[in-house]
């Protein structure tokens, strides 16, 4: 039986999990195609229901969901009626009486996802949920790791940055634990949880244990109510990509990944989008062929 | 449960397969596509038999899966695999081959996903096997063995290298 929501990573398990790696394969296949689009979702709804701001991952969405052939409605949080107080629960009843076939949801709480998923029969995909998970994002992450070493056991990967506040770090370090990859949390003290990962405060130890790739977290300045270090240039020195760093880097060939959107000069230097191990355009391509993955493995409850 | 083809009986009809289709070539290039699971490997016999009478030939895989229309009635989606088709199909003679022909519905996904790669100039079917009872106006030019069914049995193919074994049976429910 097929799942009707994707709501974390916590919950598949390795199976599942290497089932829609394998299944994004195809998907991704079809972008050199002339055609790029498959009639596998003709006919069906996706709605975008995005009360957080986002660029990439929502177009990752609205691509992902066009070439599967069905259409695609945004509904616009910020102008739309919530702004004049509907709650959750009611918007949920009126996309309800629209019959979308999938939601995709981001929202600042923890658990909205779920909340709205035990509320309608559409099929809903977490697009990130406060600090608590963001599934499509390690789907993403896991699956280009693996395009780089298909063999991904005992690989060790180091993800550096705020984890504290990251539910990327939560997904994608969850991600790679279930498929046999050692993970390493490294950041500054205060942002570094005490977790089962390995923990670096000091980015020097961290690269001397010896990673396969450096997962860099982007620097949010919206979510930090007070900045947890004086500037960005003394983050970008302590446990950004310097050029100095990014020749040791390369040296080694260690894998550069992110999740966008970059800021230069504070997780990384320019240098990086130049060298040739820096993963971070391939996940923004291969982050459409996993949602198409995950569109297409999802069976809405029919009612 | 009979066994309506045994293993030389299978090769005989796909040897006929190669046979005609080297005919209709009559010299001109042709492009097999086989389409997942076993219309790849009849292809793959086709296309060793044809290279071996000297034709001009290529081989290429479809996998229809996300053509297909009856998502709504299954439990979960299909596995996909990947299709391979290394050449270009614009203005190309493609035959498509398959396992066995029944209602058709196969066979239009199949079209379908074969336009999303380009404009090829002719399009013929092949199948192995022709059990008749179609639902759809699709109707193979080279047929390898034709069978009597009823609407409600079931034909199964085993194929040397996806199954292990080779043999053709007919099911009565």
């Amino acid at each position: 039986m097929a799942r009707k929501d994707f709501l974390d990573i916590v919950s598949l398990d390795r199976a599942e999990i290497t089932h829609l790696l394998d299944q994004a394969v195809p998907f991704k296949d079809l972008f050199t195609r002339s055609v790029k689009k498959v009639p596998a979702l003709k006919g069906k709804t996706v709605l975008m229901l995005f009360y957080e701001p986002s660029t990439r991952t929502l177009s990752s969405f609205e691509v992902a969901a066009k070439r599967l052939s069905a259409d695609v409605t945004i509904f616009d949080v910020p102008r739309s009626s919530v702004s004049k107080g509907e709650s959750v629960r009611d918007t949920i009843d009126t996309l309800q009486a629209m019959r979308a076939d999938y939601i995709v949801v981001r929202h600042r709480l923890a658990g909205q996802p779920a909340a709205i998923a035990r509320q309608t029969n559409a099929s809903v995909i977490n697009a990130g949920d406060g600090a608590h998970a963001h599934p499509t994002q390690a789907l993403l992450d896991a699956f280009t790791f693996r395009e780089v070493y298909p063999e991904m056991e005992g690989r060790k990967v180091v993800i550096m940055g705020d984890i504290l506040h990251s539910r990327v770090a939560r997904s994608t370090s969850t991600i790679f634990e279930k498929l046999g990859v050692e993970v390493a949390f490294c950041g500054p003290g205060s942002l570094v949880p005490q977790t089962r990962f390995r923990r670096f405060t000091n980015y020097d130890e961290a690269m001397k244990w010896g990673p396969d790739a450096i997962y860099l977290l982007r620097v949010q300045k919206e979510r930090q109510d007070a900045p947890f270090f004086p500037s960005d240039r003394e983050y970008h020195s302590v446990f950004g990509i310097t050029e100095e760093r990014l020749k040791r880097i390369s040296d080694k060939g260690v894998y550069v990944m992110h999740p966008g959107p970059i800021n230069r000069g504070v997780e990384l230097c320019d240098g990086v989008l130049d060298y040739e191990r820096c993963l971070i355009s391939q996940q923004v391509e291969n982050g459409i062929a996993a949602r198409m993955a995950v569109l297409f493995g999802l069976k809405p409850k029919v009612s | 449960m009979r066994t309506a083809l045994d293993p030389s009986a299978i090769s005989a009809a796909i040897t006929r397969l190669a046979d005609q289709i080297f005919l209709a070539a009559d010299g001109n290039e042709i492009d097999l596509v086989g389409i997942r699971s076993r219309g790849d490997e009849v292809s793959e016999r086709v296309f060793e038999l044809m290279k071996a009478k000297g034709a001009k030939v290529r081989l290429g895989v479809l996998d229809i899966s996300l053509y297909r229309d009856d998502y709504e009635h299954l439990s979960s989606n299909p596995t996909l695999q990947s299709s391979e088709i290394d050449f270009p199909v614009d203005g190309s003679h493609v035959v498509l081959v398959d396992d066995v022909i029944f209602t058709g519905r196969t066979i239009r996904a199949a079209l379908d996903a074969l336009f999303d790669y380009g404009r090829p100039a002719k399009v013929d079917l092949a199948v192995l096997i022709d059990r008749g009872h179609r639902e759809i106006p699709i109707e193979p030019r080279f047929v390898g063995e034709t069978l009597e069914t009823d609407r409600m049995d079931r034909v199964d193919v085993s194929l040397q290298k996806t199954d292990g074994e080779e043999s053709v049976v007919i099911i009565t429910q």
